[in-house]
């Protein structure tokens, strides 16, 4: 076998969307030592131009960013604005980790592109709670111990409450059908069902 | 008042409600960190004739790209034997196999990257399932035979006997934060790594080896995994091992997160395993002989896979006494990801093994199946009472709880209903069945079974506690701040749990094989106990008493037995102690006793304890679609005196979950040229909310203290998983009502598919009604 490391310097050319530089605003900046094998022009440059200014509304904040088209909302959360409390359990929309809600309806922020959700309000985990005090699914999957790992809680929490906002779920049976794309691979589902039961009928109650 | 045996909930419960929890890849990131993507092999097998990672450095943004030649130290992460390449250069050894790693500014630069490396392959014929392997003779590790007594003869002697074979499906662990790790070099050649890792020392140790520097250069720190199930013991290591190379070999912090579909193509798994037998036994349904072949699926590397074998040959037996025995173990080589540890460690395996046998026995016999679990279960004393590789089992809950779970469960009118909803419908079939778990506990390698503790209190009386355990969601750090707090006398908000890293408990086992209470647990207790031999004498000082000896710590206060109402808070002893130069940081030290294993012989007492269960499923089975429904679960589970029984059911109830999902629906398909083909939830299907039957009653064996273990609690990581064969066993069940036959093949997993498979067949086979000419049911052999 033969291992070849020369380096190639091509000429110059774009490709439409490629991105990956360290863009002012975008990498956080290296620091210190450049490696000797880096070549001074890349032969796939990253492309200023298809970065875009976005406004974003999150937790009640404005959020001013240069971002790529189509970078996803997930990305966003997590390597831009470091809201990391959302999880990325497949970056497929299969396994219901990075949940969130988008005007109060629960979506897989890793199936849509952040600048698609311009002036939408965009309520991540780290939003719900007031204060100190718990978002009552908040409060209810503590006092069932809803969890295990805790890495889908998350999304099972976000998808719970877009779940009470919906209200198609009457019964036990409908909380599994409707919660059935959060994955957790601990198994905490009884206690999940039970969480997001007695939030469900506080409501109820709350209602009559 | 007592933390020990309360319901307390997740010590981190409001972090991950709140999403503040962080994991590995949730940190705050260091400025400058770079990330890394392999460049993967396209085939099974082939060799390497040819790499250019040149073009990767047209991309913008790519840092470097590394290969076998930027290893400083050793190129290889094998964890038993040295047989793990980390950057292959001659060979690749299954599909999706890492060649070389592109270092990017982001993740898309070093993907973009890694489009462009070129490699060139001879590609082999792969060798892709245990029966191709054991016909090319493709073996790896030692050959392994546990036995007692003189299984051939004794095969010779029955009155029937029987051959057949079942294999079995791997599973992927899917713990749902992929493999991550992060390594912060600082400038000085030493460096720290954060890692979703259950083992940080081994991670540490091969760290060092590849980089060629010794241990103490380099810390491992775990804050919590989002999973491990046994899927980050070993496998974690490579990951922060080209992480940290790439740390070298650019100065700046780097960073490894797996993508899920790389996760599933790149990590082991649990172990596929075949195994052949041939059972003896009576007209009654006593099993009086038996012979067994395991072959456990190592894939293209050895790992850990020797231990898992033969802790697959110590549980054929499950609950049941075998007076003749012979198992047999290899482990094949074949062209896939190399398989490791996973809840159960093989154990499993085992006992399926040991359960279609059982069932082979029982419809052979016309018995129903829980007869003949019954008939066989270990009991008594001594021979009747010992397992076949010479550890007697002292304390045999096997039928107390198999008694407890059966009336709980109404088994014997549910097994009338059933019948009379079986007779009055023709294409669904109800069916029942119980299965007990016998699970040994501790480390199969002796020295694996220690653990160390630092607890460091400061001087206004908050305290750091340590221990060398990982969190994976298994509540270790709940009780061992439960257990920290009883035996210091203190309330549990005084503490900080800290992440678990090797500059604070050196040299630590894997948080694995269920043990991570039982052994941590003693050494965070022995740890408070040094504390309190230290304080008593500060405190009796204070007290003016003249002997420490009688003094109670409770609740954040220390008083004399003999004078409760003079008391002291522990805060101010604490302030004391420092003034009068008493040390406020002690470590904590733990070995397991009396565990010993001869691995010439395959005998000796090798686990601590055993921890018992048992379950009643019922499904009912469609027999247009396969399909099937569980509609019922009773478990009895013994764990011991309960730590935190919150957290306890929490671990039955998931692992039985998990089970079910290996046993029935979690399907690993490998194509013709061994690519996997289920590389993500879409293709890979996981037991979902749905799919958890309604009625789901678990009960922990109440008065049930273990001797000699942490506050008289048992291990319970493990064993509910096994407690799912339950439900493959009532879905044979289910499918044996379709007719009327002697012999129920199942495949496992049992999905649909299987199911409908099965059921054609045993309508075939009670339509011909002969049965002589089935090599599988010969009766009696000669
Ligand atoms: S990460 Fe979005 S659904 Fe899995
Ligand atoms: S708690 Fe671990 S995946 Fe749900």
């Amino acid at each position: 076998m033969r291992l070849r490391f020369r380096r190639r310097r091509l000429g110059q050319f774009a490709i439409a969307g490629t991105v990956g530089a360290v863009l002012a605003g975008f990498t956080k900046q290296a620091m210190g030592q450049s490696t000797p094998q880096t070549p001074s022009k890349p032969e796939v440059p990253a492309d200023p131009n298809s970065y875009v200014d976005v406004e974003l509304q999150i937790n009640g904040k404005e959020q001013m960013l240069k971002i790529e088209p189509r970078v996803t909302l997930l990305d966003v959360l997590r390597e831009r604005l470091d809201l990391t409390g959302t999880k990325k359990g497949c970056d497929h929309g299969q396994c219901g980790a990075c949940t969130v809600l988008v005007n109060g309806r629960r979506i897989n922020s890793c199936l849509t592109f952040a600048i698609m959700h311009r002036g939408a309000e965009i309520t991540t985990i780290e939003g719900l709670a007031k204060g100190n005090t718990l978002h009552p699914m908040q409060a209810a999957f503590v006092a069932h111990d809803a969890f295990q790992c805790g890495y889908c809680t998350p999304g099972q929490i976000c998808s719970a409450v877009g779940l009470v906002n919906e209200g198609h779920a009457q019964s036990d049976a409908d909380i599994r059908e409707l919660m059935s794309g959060n994955i957790c691979r601990c198994g905490a589902y009884p206690n999940i069902v039970t969480a997001v039961r007695e939030v469900l009928e506080g409501k109820k109650n709350a209602a009559v | 008042m007592t933390t020990v045996g309360q319901r307390k909930s997740h010590e981190s419960a409001t972090g991950h409600v709140s999403g503040k929890a962080l994991y590995t890849d949730d940190q705050r990131q260091p400025i400058g960190m770079v990330s890394l993507y392999p460049v993967t092999a396209p085939h099974a097998s082939a060799r390497i004739t040819h790499i250019d990672v040149s073009a990767a450095y047209g991309v913008a943004g790519v840092v470097t790209v590394l290969t076998a030649e930027d290893v400083p130290g050793e190129n290889d992460t094998g964890v038993i034997i040295r047989d793990e390449v980390l950057f292959p250069t001659e060979v690749i050894s299954y599909w999706g196999q890492a060649v070389v790693w592109v270092v990017g500014e982001t993740e898309t630069a070093a993907r973009l990257g890694a489009d462009r490396v070129v490699v060139h392959y001879e590609p082999l014929p792969p060798i892709l399932s245990i029966k191709d392997a054991i016909a090319a003779n493709s073996f790896q590790g030692q050959p392994l035979v546990v036995r007692r007594g003189d299984a051939t003869t004794a095969l010779q002697a029955a009155d029937f006997c029987l051959t057949g074979e079942v294999e079995m499906n791997g599973q992927d662990h899917f713990y749902l934060e992929t493999q991550a790790s992060w390594v912060i070099p600082d400038g000085e050649g030493n460096y720290q790594i954060y890692s979703s890792t259950q083992h940080p020392t081994e991670t540490q140790v091969i760290i060092a080896r590849v980089l060629g520097i010794p241990n103490n250069r380099v810390v491992v720190t775990c804050l919590r995994m989002g999973g491990g199930f046994g899927g980050k013991e070993s496998q974690a290591n490579p990951f922060a091992a080209v992480a940290a190379i790439a740390a070298v070999k650019t100065g700046r912090p780097a960073r490894v997160r797996l993508r899920r579909s790389q996760d599933m193509t790149l990590t082991g798994k649990r172990h596929g395993l075949l195994g052949q037998y041939q059972v003896g036994f009576s007209q009654e349904g006593h099993i009086t002989a038996l012979d067994v072949d395991l072959y456990a699926d190592g894939g293209w590397s050895l790992d850990l896979s020797p231990p898992v074998l033969l802790r697959a040959a110590l549980h054929v037996d499950n609950a049941y006494y075998i007076p003749d025995i012979e198992v047999r173990g290899q482990i094949v080589k074949t062209h896939k990801t190399s398989n490791t540890a996973f809840r159960g460690f093989g154990g499993p395996q085992g006992m399926v093994v040991g359960e279609e046998i059982i069932d082979r026995v029982a419809r052979f016999l016309g018995l129903p199946p829980e007869v003949v679990r019954e008939r066989n279960f270990y009991h008594g004393e001594g021979a009747t009472n010992t397992t076949h590789y010479g550890q007697e089992i002292f304390d045999n809950r096997i039928a107390c709880i198999w008694s407890q779970v059966k009336a709980n469960a109404n088994f014997a009118e549910r097994r009338i209903e059933i019948a009379h909803f079986n007779q009055s419908h023709s294409y669904k079939k109800r069916g029942l069945a119980i299965t007990p778990v016998k699970f040994g506990i501790s480390f199969n390698k002796t020295q694996y079974n220690q653990a160390g503790a630092l607890i460091l209190i400061y001087t206004d009386g908050s305290i750091q506690l340590n221990h060398g355990g990982t969190e994976m969601g298994q509540g270790l750090h709940t009780k061992m701040l439960q257990v920290a707090a009883s035996a210091l006398g203190v309330k549990i908000d005084r503490f900080r749990l800290m992440p678990t890293s090797t500059d604070k408990v050196p040299n630590t086992s894997a948080t694995a094989a269920s043990s991570g209470a039982d052994l941590n647990g003693q050494a965070v207790k022995d740890a408070c106990e040094t504390l309190k031999a230290r304080l008593a004498p500060v405190a009796a000082k204070l007290m003016n008493l003249d002997a420490p000896e009688d003094l109670v710590f409770e609740d954040g206060w220390i008083y004399s037995r003999s004078y409760p109402n003079d008391r002291i808070r522990f805060e101010q002893v604490v302030e004391q102690a420092y003034n009068d130069r008493v040390s406020l940081s002690a470590t904590g030290y733990y070995r397991t006793p009396n565990i010993y294993w001869d691995a010439a012989t395959s005998q000796g007492r090798p686990f601590y304890y055993f921890a018992y269960g048992a379950a009643v499923s019922e499904v009912e089975v469609d027999g247009f679609t396969g399909t099937f429904k569980l509609r019922q679960v009773d478990i009895v589970h013994d764990v011991g005196e309960s730590l935190n029984p919150l957290v306890d059911q929490g671990q039955i109830e998931g692992g039985f979950v998990q089970g079910m999902g290996w046993l029935t629906m979690e399907e690993l398909v490998w194509d013709a040229q061994g690519r996997l083909r289920s590389d993500a939830p879409s293709t890979y299907k996981i037991p979902t909310i749905s799919e958890v039957p309604e009625h789901f009653h678990v009960e922990l064996l109440q008065r049930a203290a273990q001797e000699g273990v942490i506050y008289g609690s048992k291990a319970v990581g493990e064993p509910p998983l096994m407690l799912a064969m339950s439900v493959r066993e009532a879905i044979r069940d289910a499918i044996a009502a379709f007719g009327a036959v002697d012999f129920v093949p199942l495949a496992s997993p049992a999905t649909p598919e299987a199911i409908l498979w099965a059921i054609e067949s045993v309508k075939a086979r009670s339509g011909a009604k002969s049965g002589v000419a089935e090599s599988l049911l010969v009766s009696p052999t000669v």
